[in-house]
């Protein structure tokens, strides 16, 4: 009998000895809570700005062009003898808030930004199941020199909530509150109210396909010049510390006060501009130059 | 009869406390925040990463060792070059761990202070591609610990991790690899 119990107790010895080491160190795996990375390529989904932002020590040079009206003919070669352009610089403070200043052709605009992330989508056993980003930003229209200096801004906040659905899809809802202290068509309400809902989907490891859509609600369309709703679809293209977004849209700025309160074009008629965001990373983190201490 | 009976159960029991609690067989030792630190050299850019949770378990008693550890907590001083990691090279997504699995080679003499020189031999697992690897290390028993240090260099064609032309000379085509772990008694 006792010879027998011993047998049991030394084959279950064996057993375990053979057991996968690396089973059990997955089990007892200590990572709680890993971050999602990389929602979107860039800090924008197409025109609107999306839940990243830059990384610490990082600044973003962008240039963004939108050309002419597609409809505008051949004689304009479809739009592309026209272009406006913004010219940005934006740079990360900490990996969670940045800060950007930029200058648009159209309206000869200034505006400044700051964005914050308050939630990262992770996961693991305390998962959070979106991110949530603050954006705010302040616009100053100088192309109208009779204007009041306070008549010439305009100020916008985002809530932009965004998940990241596998490695492919990401989704954004971004609530926006858009006030004018001056709207440009008489009429026009100083305050609007919009959503915006974007996305992008994973073609490869380095293209997506992105798109965008604005609802803008305007309680009263007394609006002399009818304003729509902005709507874009784009390529994101990364390599490295670049990122190319190629698009067509119908708005034709590209800070908040103009695609969101100020479309002017209509998909339907054909009023599309074709645009791109070329998007350039610079580290200014000192350590990545040095070797590594070890 | 009696005493036979209750040396029987005792017996029993012990195997059956072998069965519900491995860890604590004797011979195991382990950690959960050993070092795994790589390092990619050029003239253009220098990478570095750390992961400080790694984990490692060996047993004396048989020689087997595992290591494993969560590719999204290396890591980097630049956060966009850990996002391009995570993303684009090692693809966390799809392959979130690296993991050795093997046997010393040569054991030393656990219940001996010293330093040794050892290898292990078994399968070491980078972005969901296995090689049967023999990696040399030294370990040092001390005061009832083991730490274990090992240098090692990975080429990225090994495990088919991707690196685009444009940023082919920034880095390196063999990776450096080191790692520190501490072990102690389960």
């Amino acid at each position: 009998m006792l010879r027998l119990a011993l047998l049991l107790m030394c084959s279950s010895a064996v057993a375990y000895a053979q057991d996968d080491l690396l089973n059990q160190l997955s089990k007892q795996d200590s990572a709680q809570k890993i971050p999602v990375d990389a929602t979107f390529k860039s800090t924008r989904v197409v025109n609107g700005h999306s839940v990243e932002t830059m990384k610490k020590k990082h600044m973003d040079f962008r240039i963004s062009h939108r050309f002419g009206r597609l409809n505008s003919g051949a004689y304009n070669f479809f739009g592309l003898d026209q272009a406006t352009m913004r010219m940005g610089f934006e740079y990360g403070l900490t990996d969670n808030f940045m800060i950007g200043v930029g200058r648009s052709t159209s309206q000869k605009a200034y505006d400044f930004l700051g964005k914050y992330k308050v939630l990262k989508q992770s996961t693991g056993a305390r998962s959070v199941p979106v991110s949530v980003t603050l954006f705010g930003s302040m616009a100053i229209a100088t192309v109208n020199k009779e204007l009041e200096f306070q008549d010439k801004l305009t100020y916008t906040a985002q809530v932009l909530i965004a998940r990241k659905f596998g490695e492919r899809l990401s989704l954004q809802l971004s609530p926006t509150f858009l006030h004018r202290n001056h709207p440009d068509v008489l009429g026009d309400e100083n305050t609007l109210l919009a959503v915006g809902i974007g996305g992008r989907f994973k073609l490869s490891k380095r293209v997506s396909l992105n798109g965008e859509y604005f609802y803008t609600a305007r309680e009263k369309n007394t609006v002399t010049a009818r304003y729509y709703d902005s709507m874009s679809f784009g390529v994101d293209i990364e390599t490295g510390g670049h990122v190319f977004q190629l698009h067509f849209t119908n708005s034709l700025g590209m800070i908040e006060k103009q695609f969101i309160g100020e479309t002017a074009g209509t998909w339907g008629k054909g009023d599309i501009h074709y645009g791109f965001n070329l998007s350039r990373t610079f580290s200014f983190d000192k350590k990545n130059k040095r070797q590594p201490a070890n | 009869m009696k005493a036979l009976f209750i040396r029987m159960v005792l017996v029993t029991l012990l195997g059956m406390t072998l069965h519900s609690v491995p860890l604590s067989a004797q011979g195991m030792f382990s950690t959960s925040s050993g070092v795994t630190t790589f390092s990619s050299v050029t003239p253009l850019e220098n990478v570095f990463a750390e992961n400080k949770k790694s984990q490692a378990i060996l047993n004396t008693a048989t020689g087997e060792i595992a290591i494993r550890m969560n590719m999204r907590e290396f890591n980097f001083p630049n956060k966009l070059m850990q996002e391009h990691f995570n993303e684009n090279y090692i693809e966390s997504a799809k392959y979130p761990t690296a993991t050795f699995s093997g046997k010393v080679d040569k054991a030393p003499d656990y219940a001996k202070d010293g330093e040794y020189d050892v290898s292990a031999t078994g399968k070491f697992t980078v972005h969901g591609v296995t090689k049967v690897r023999t990696i040399p290390g030294k370990m040092r028993i001390e005061g009832g610990k083991i730490s274990i240090s090992s240098a090692f260099e990975v080429p990225l064609t090994d495990h088919k991790i991707e690196v685009p032309q444009v940023v082919f000379v920034k880095i390196a085509q063999v990776i450096s690899v080191k790692a520190n772990y501490t072990l102690v008694a389960k």
